[in-house]
C-alpha cells in the first residue's frame, strides 16, 4: 500500500502530530486564561502534570520495548503510602532524603518483579502486569490502610514554589531526564531497545540480549514510577493508598497521544511528556470553559477519543483522495 | 520426551474443585454436611454467572486477535445497569423493552469501538479505553449523580431466585447460554471466520473473509453481552450505583486469560472463560470468608492470578 505523504512525515517525526494538538491545546488554553505564561501559574500548572509526566515517560519506555505496564499507577501508591508513614509531617530532612532513596529502590524492585515474569517466563504483559498490580496495590493498602500521614511542609513548599530562572522546578527535571535519555539513546542499549520492541524474533537472532532488554525496560518503568509516586506525594503532601490509581491508564493515553504505538519499536520520551502535558491542558480548558460539572468528564473524554482518533481519520481522508 | 499436557479449561475446573473443598476446612466452611456444601457451591456458581457473561464478549474479541481486548466492558456494564434500572421503573411489562434497549446501546457502543479499531487502526486497547471514558462521562451526564428506579419483580424471580429444582434462574440462564455460545464459536461460519482472523489476518483476508466485517461485528457483540451482564448484574443486585460495573472490568479478562484462551487471538474456548469465572468468584469469596483484610485479600488475589498464569500462560520462547 502506497503511504500518503501525511504518513510519511508522521513515520518521520513521531512527535508531529503531538506537537500540533500541544498548540492548539495551549492556544485554547491562553485564550481561556490570559496569564498562562507567567512564572507562577506555569509553576502551578506544571507542578501538578508532573507525576503524570514522570509515569508516562516509563510508561513510553515499556511500551518502545514492546510491552504494556499495568502496575505503574499501584507502584505510586505504594511510594506515597511509604513516604507519608515513613517520613511523616514532622520528619527531618536526612529522613526524607534516605526514604526517598529507599522508595526508588522499591519502585525498581517491583519494576523488576514484573520484568521477571513477563521477560524471562514470558508471561503475556498486560494480564501479569495487572496481576502485580493487585499485590501492590495491596501493599499500598498495607502498608497505610486509611488516608493520612505526610511529609513536612518544607518539603512540599520545596516542591511546589521552587522557580529558578522563570522556569519551575518541573523543568529542569524534565530536562535532565530528556538528557540522560538522549545519552541512553546513542548507546548500544539505545539501539537494542527499539530492536526488540520492533521485532524481538529478529533481534534475538542477530545476538541481542532480547530478555535482558525486556527485563530492563520494567526496571524503568518501576523507577519511573516511583519517581512519579515522589512528585505526587511532595504536590499532595499527604498520603492515600489510592492516590496513583487514575496515573496507570492516564499514563497509556498520554504515551499513545504522544505518538508512542502499542506495537512498540518506535517513539521516544519526548511524545509522552508532550502527551501528558496536552492531557492536562485539556482538563483546565474544561474547568475555565465553565463547562457544566456533569458534562465534564464527558467533554474530558470526547476531546481525547478525538485526539487518538484525528491521526487514523487524516489517514482515511487522505487515501480516499489518493 | 512426552510431556504431561492438561488442557487450561480442565486445569482450571480442577483448581475450582480444589478450592471449594479446601474451603470446607476453613473454620466456617461446611464440613462434613454436604446439604450446606451443595448450598454453598450452587451459590458460587450463581455469583460466577454475571462475571461469566460479562467474559464472553471479552472472549470473542480475544479470540479474534490484532490485541484485540475490551476496556469499555465496565463502563458499558454500568451504563446498560443503570438503563435497565430507570427504564423498568418496578414494572414487569416494561423488562422486554428494557433488556431490548441495554443490547442496543451495548451493540451501538461495541459498534464505535469496532469502527474505530477497523477503519482508523486505533490500537483495540487505546479505543476501548477511550470509549470507557466517555461512556463513564455520559453516566453522569444522564444521572447527574442520582438514579431512580426498580427492578421489576419478574426480573428478581427469573434471575436471582430458585427456578428448577432449586437451581436459581440465573444458573439456567447461563447454561442456556453456554450452548449459544458454544453453537456460535464451533458451529457457525462467525465462528470460523473469528479463529481464523485471529490466527491471521493477512491469510483470512486472501482466503475471502471480511476481516473489517468480521472485527467490527466482535466488537458490537461483546457491547451486547457487556450489556447483557449489566441487565442480568441489577436483575440479581435489586440497585444499582454509578460504580456498578467497575469491579468486572479486569476480571473479566483474567477470566478469558485463566481460561486458557490466547490473549493473542486465534485459540480459546467459552467453556475455559466460565471455568476463569469460577475459579475467580470462588477465590474472591473465599478470601471473604475467611475475613482477610482488605490489603491482605487484594495480595493473595494478585499473587494467585499470577501462580496461574504462570503455569500455563506462557508464551513460546526464542529458542524453538
Amino acid at each position: 500500500m502506497k503511504q500518503s505523504r501525511w504518513q510519511q512525515a508522521t513515520y518521520r517525526h513521531p512527535y508531529l502530530f503531538a506537537l500540533l494538538l500541544l498548540v492548539v491545546a495551549f492556544t485554547a488554553n491562553l485564550l481561556l486564561q490570559p496569564n498562562l505564561l507567567e512564572p507562577t501559574t506555569l509553576n502551578s500548572n506544571m507542578r501538578v502534570f508532573l507525576p503524570l509526566i514522570l509515569v508516562a515517560i516509563g510508561q513510553a519506555i515499556v511500551m518502545i520495548g514492546g510491552g504494556i505496564d499495568i502496575s505503574v499507577g499501584s507502584i505510586v501508591s505504594v511510594v506515597n503510602a511509604l513516604l507519608a508513614t515513613q517520613i511523616g509531617l514532622s520528619g527531618d530532612p536526612s529522613t526524607a532524603g534516605m526514604m526517598m532513596g529507599a522508595a526508588l529502590v522499591v519502585g525498581m524492585g517491583a519494576g523488576a518483579l514484573n520484568g521477571l515474569f513477563v521477560a524471562y517466563l514470558r508471561l503475556q504483559p498486560i494480564i501479569t502486569t495487572f496481576a502485580t498490580s493487585f499485590i501492590y496495590a495491596g501493599l499500598a493498602l498495607f502498608i497505610l490502610p486509611n488516608p493520612g500521614g505526610g511529609v513536612p511542609s518544607r518539603l512540599t513548599a520545596f516542591y511546589r514554589e521552587t522557580i529558578i530562572l522563570w522556569l519551575p522546578l518541573a523543568f529542569y527535571v524534565i530536562a535532565l531526564i530528556l538528557l540522560v535519555w538522549a545519552f541512553i539513546r546513542r548507546t548500544r542499549y539505545g539501539r537494542y531497545l527499539y530492536a526488540v520492541g520492533g521485532k524481538a524474533d529478529a533481534a534475538y537472532e542477530t545476538g541481542v540480549p532480547v530478555q535482558a532488554v525486556q527485563f530492563s525496560t520494567y526496571v524503568a518503568s518501576g523507577l519511573m514510577a516511583a519517581l512519579g509516586g515522589i512528585a505526587m506525594t511532595l504536590l499532595t503532601g499527604s498520603g492515600n493508598a489510592q492516590v496513583g490509581d487514575p496515573l496507570t491508564l492516564s499514563s497509556i493515553t498520554a504515551a499513545v497521544i504522544g505518538g508512542t504505538p502499542l506495537s512498540g519499536g518506535a517513539g521516544g520520551i519526548a511524545g509522552p511528556i508532550i502527551g501528558a502535558v496536552i492531557l492536562g491542558l485539556i482538563r483546565n480548558i474544561i474547568s475555565f470553559a465553565s463547562v457544566a460539572t456533569w458534562w465534564q468528564t464527558f467533554v474530558n473524554a470526547a476531546i481525547i477519543v478525538l485526539a487518538l482518533a484525528l491521526p487514523g481519520i487524516i489517514n482515511l481522508v487522505r487515501r480516499r483522495k489518493g | 520426551m512426552k510431556r504431561l499436557t492438561i488442557s487450561p479449561p480442565l486445569a482450571a475446573v480442577l483448581l475450582a474443585l480444589a478450592l471449594f473443598l479446601l474451603s470446607g476446612f476453613l473454620p466456617n466452611g461446611f464440613g462434613g454436611n454436604l446439604d450446606v456444601a451443595m448450598a454453598q457451591a450452587v451459590n458460587i456458581v450463581r455469583l460466577s454467572v454475571f462475571l461469566g457473561i460479562i467474559a464472553a464478549g471479552q472472549t470473542l474479541v480475544i479470540i479474534s486477535g490484532g490485541e484485540g481486548i475490551d476496556l469499555s466492558t465496565g463502563a458499558v456494564v454500568t451504563l446498560t445497569a443503570i438503563l435497565t434500572y430507570t427504564i423498568v421503573n418496578d414494572r414487569n411489562e416494561q423488562v422486554l423493552p428494557a433488556l431490548l434497549a441495554v443490547l442496543v446501546v451495548g451493540g451501538l457502543i461495541g459498534l464505535v469501538n469496532g469502527a474505530g479499531i477497523a477503519f482508523l487502526a486505533i490500537s483495540p486497547l487505546v479505543m476501548t479505553l477511550g470509549m470507557a471514558g466517555v461512556v463513564s462521562g455520559l453516566i453522569l451526564v444522564i444521572t447527574q449523580g442520582k438514579v431512580s428506579g426498580a427492578v421489576a419483580p419478574i426480573m428478581t424471580q427469573l434471575i436471582a431466585r430458585p427456578a428448577l429444582l432449586g437451581i436459581p434462574g440465573a444458573i439456567l440462564i447461563w447454561a442456556v447460554f453456554a450452548a449459544l455460545m458454544w453453537l456460535l464459536l464451533e458451529r457457525t461460519t462467525f465462528g470460523k471466520n473469528l479463529f481464523a482472523i485471529g490466527t491471521n489476518r493477512t491469510t483470512a483476508r486472501l482466503s475471502g473473509i471480511n476481516v473489517t466485517g468480521m472485527v467490527i461485528g466482535t466488537y458490537a457483540l461483546s457491547g451486547m453481552l457487556a450489556g447483557l451482564g449489566g441487565f442480568l448484574i441489577v436483575g440479581n443486585t435489586g440497585v444499582v450505583h454509578i460504580r456498578i460495573g467497575d469491579p468486572f472490568l479486569f476480571p473479566s479478562i483474567a477470566a478469558v486469560a485463566v481460561g486458557g484462551t490466547l490473549l493473542t487471538g486465534g485459540k480459546g474456548s467459552y467453556f475455559g472463560t466460565m471455568a476463569g469465572a469460577l475459579v475467580l468468584t470462588l477465590m474472591t469469596s473465599l478470601l471473604t470468608t475467611m475475613q482477610m483484610q482488605e490489603s491482605v485479600r487484594r495480595m493473595v488475589l494478585g499473587a494467585t492470578l499470577l501462580t496461574m498464569i504462570a503455569i500455563y500462560g506462557r508464551q513460546r520462547g526464542f529458542r524453538q
